[in-house]
């Protein structure tokens, strides 16, 4: 009963908390794992915090899944709320992810290209068999994976290389500061930048789930991976009192760039397009499938018929969000016991009325049977 | 609402948010007042607190809380629900200000769901926590097109859904977030609250806002405005409550939770309002007999 309007809820909510704690480190027998540990070894999940807590900052995002047990989500919160409070001193340059420090770079439309194809550390070719030889405590690190020798060649993005030929569209720059979602409230119709933003912060789960339907004709996509590059970029920003661009530090990105088909309009000649996905740290299939949700969100634009969910720009865009999402779902665990009220008393109300009704009904007919 | 210096509680600032931050809410929410029962989308930050559990509330509440106000948090119209207490405690530590129970003694009283049975005051000012601000939602999720519903004062949506109510069921189905007409221009959600406290929003002397944090939208009825449930004339707007006295106060009048007793149809009927509940049996403790009767 301690959760109901009876005295003592403060107390409750203590216990709670304390609880919570102690479950949280669970058996205290075995050694409490330390944040430097979640950095290094549960990589995956830092960087998927990482980006939907829109927070570069590996070191926080560990903390905060060690705080909340690994639920990413409630980590992904944590670090928003967090974020929220730092001051905002600007924007940056457009990142040149073409001169990106390349750690993997794969491309699904030429076998070779300029920069190669560098698999990088993926799981892609991994056999999903249980290794049970991790299970073993103590075990030695694994030897060091082999270096490459040369030094890397520049490696341009296939979509330039396309964008050359005049087989795909160029994006324009937009003028002026981007949107900022986290400073003004989304509008629809929004600017692809908004758009964008959004969609770096959204859910994983969310947008595999909506690319995926792209793919199954729900929005008639028909993508090949241009690129998909992971690796390290500078961040370059003009402060305004210096007046010239300078560079802030590097974070790791990932990055995709589908290519689409698109059979042209009478305004435009028959070229491919883009869909760009872009996630912070390690998230390729974040990236992937956010490239795919851009592209469906394109069709506005390119004059195609909107029809499928991953095409409604204010469908996606107002649900992407997990931190907005699992807000909401999980409110209703809070009381809402005065509006139920108010629903059984018009509920009741509709009965009886319905009752009275059907018995009115009924009473001239067995008058009528009686004659 | 009186504000003094800054005030530093564990590296943030006075009631959390930035001064920047309070500053575009209270421009957010000076523009809401100008134009009763509108819309006015706001810059909601991402709070201590999960969306849904009162953020746009929350951030109002921060925005206009000065040292000296004395705060109330209601949940269901109660003080000591979980929600309400860890409202009321964020604000014990972040500002520092001092909480109430009673809503008589409050400055700012914050709630979810009700209005408080006691009449508010000229001197109080009421932030509502909003889950979905948009009163056409359930009839068109569209924000693009109930924007411009709302810009040509087209509601004939709502008055269709109403009669179709009426014309199915002898009655409104709506029994909470009943629509109201503020100042005979915005159709306005007035937050889930029961429609039994509707009428209270009407020409109210205390100032009301209203905060969706998720949803990143404010909205106010200043002081004395006209508030208007919709309705029919030949099928006027009748708030209810269930059909009982108070089983501690012996209230007739105020709104009643149901609590079930045992699991064989036991039943009993509380005050929602803790505060005006407690109050009533201090006072009956403290009469003798003869006026308890008169007071019930």
């Amino acid at each position: 009963m301690a959760y109901v309007a009876v005295k003592g809820g403060e107390r409750a909510i203590g216990n709670a908390h304390a609880w919570l704690e102690e479950t949280r480190r669970g058996d205290p027998g075995l050694p409490a794992l330390s944040v430097a540990q979640i950095e290094a070894q549960m990589g995956l999940a830092v960087d998927r915090v990482m980006a939907e807590g829109a927070c570069h900052d590996r070191g926080l995002a560990a903390l905060a899944i060690k705080q909340a047990q690994g639920d990413l989500i409630e980590a992904a919160f944590l670090l928003r709320a967090f974020r929220t409070t730092l001051p905002r001193f600007g924007h940056a340059a457009p990142l040149e992810t073409g001169a990106m420090r390349i750690r993997r770079r794969v491309s699904a439309t030429y076998k070779d290209l300029p920069g190669g194809q560098v698999l990088g550390p993926t799981y892609d070719y991994t056999h999903r068999l249980l290794d049970f030889a991790l299970a073993a405590e103590g075990a030695p690190p694994p030897p060091p994976a082999p270096q490459a020798e040369a030094p890397q060649e520049p490696a341009p993005h296939v979509t330039e290389l396309l964008a050359r030929e005049g087989l795909m569209a160029r994006e324009a720059p937009a003028p002026g500061e981007p949107a900022d979602l986290t400073r003004a409230p989304l509008a629809f119709p929004a600017s692809r930048a908004a758009r964008l933003q959004n969609l770096a912060r959204g859910d994983e789960g969310f947008l595999l789930g909506l690319g995926y339907s792209t793919q199954r004709g729900y929005g008639n996509a028909h993508p090949f991976v241009g690129e998909i590059r992971q690796g390290s970029v500078a961040v370059r920003m003009t402060p305004p009192e210096l007046g010239f661009e300078i560079e802030i530090g590097e974070i790791d990105v990932t990055e995709c760039q589908m290519v689409n088909q698109f059979h042209g309009s009478k305004a435009e000649p028959p070229q491919f397009t883009r869909g760009y996905g872009l996630a912070l740290g390690r998230g390729e299939r974040k990236a992937m499938a956010m490239a795919l949700v851009d592209r469906a969100l394109m069709a506005g634009e390119l004059g195609e018929e909107r029809t499928a969910p991953a095409q409604d720009e204010e469908f996606v865009l107002m649900h992407s969000d997990n931190v907005e999402a699992t807000g909401f779902v999980e409110h209703l665990k809070l009381p809402h016991y005065v509006d139920f009220q108010s629903e059984l008393e018009v509920v009741r109300r509709m009965r009886a009325t319905a009752t009275a009704e059907r018995e009115a009904m009924r009473a001239p007919r067995e008058e009528e049977v009686a004659e | 609402m009186s504000h003094d210096s800054g005030f530093g509680s564990g590296g943030y600032n006075f009631a959390y948010l930035d001064e920047n931050t309070k500053r575009m809410i209270r421009r957010a929410l000076l523009k809401a007042v100008a134009i009763p029962g509108h819309q006015v989308p706001f810059g909601a930050r991402e709070m201590p607190l999960p969306y849904g559990w009162g953020t746009g509330g929350i951030q109002v509440t921060a925005a206009i809380l000065g040292p000296r106000d004395v705060l109330k948090v209601i949940d269901q119209g109660a003080d000591d629900t979980t929600n309400a207490v860890s409202i009321r405690r964020f604000f014990s530590r972040v500002a520092g200000v001092r909480g109430t129970t009673r809503t008589a003694e409050a400055t700012i009283i914050q709630t979810r769901h009700r209005i408080p049975e006691t009449p508010l005051t000229e001197a109080q000012t009421i932030v509502y926590q909003v889950p979905m601000p948009e009163p056409l939602f359930r009839l068109e999720p569209r924000l693009a097109e109930t924007r411009r519903m709302h810009a040509l004062a087209d509601y004939g949506l709502m008055h269709v859904k109403l009669y179709e109510d009426i014309a199915r069921h002898g009655h409104v189905s709506t029994a909470y977030n009943y629509p109201v007409m503020v100042g005979g221009r915005y159709l306005m959600s007035p937050s889930p609250i029961p429609a039994f406290d509707n009428p209270k929003m009407h020409r109210m002397p205390a100032l009301q806002l209203f905060g969706a944090g998720r949803e990143k939208k404010i909205y106010a009825v200043p002081p004395y405005t006209e508030v208007r449930s919709l309705d029919f004339e030949d099928h006027p707007f009748r708030p209810h409550r269930a059909d009982g006295c108070c089983a501690l106060c012996g209230s007739a009048t105020s709104y009643l939770d149901e609590v079930v007793t045992d699991d064989r149809g036991g039943r009993m009927f509380v005050c929602s309002d803790t505060d005006y509940c407690e109050e009533r049996q201090e006072a009956a403790a403290a009469a003798p007999a003869s006026e308890t009767e008169d007071a019930a």
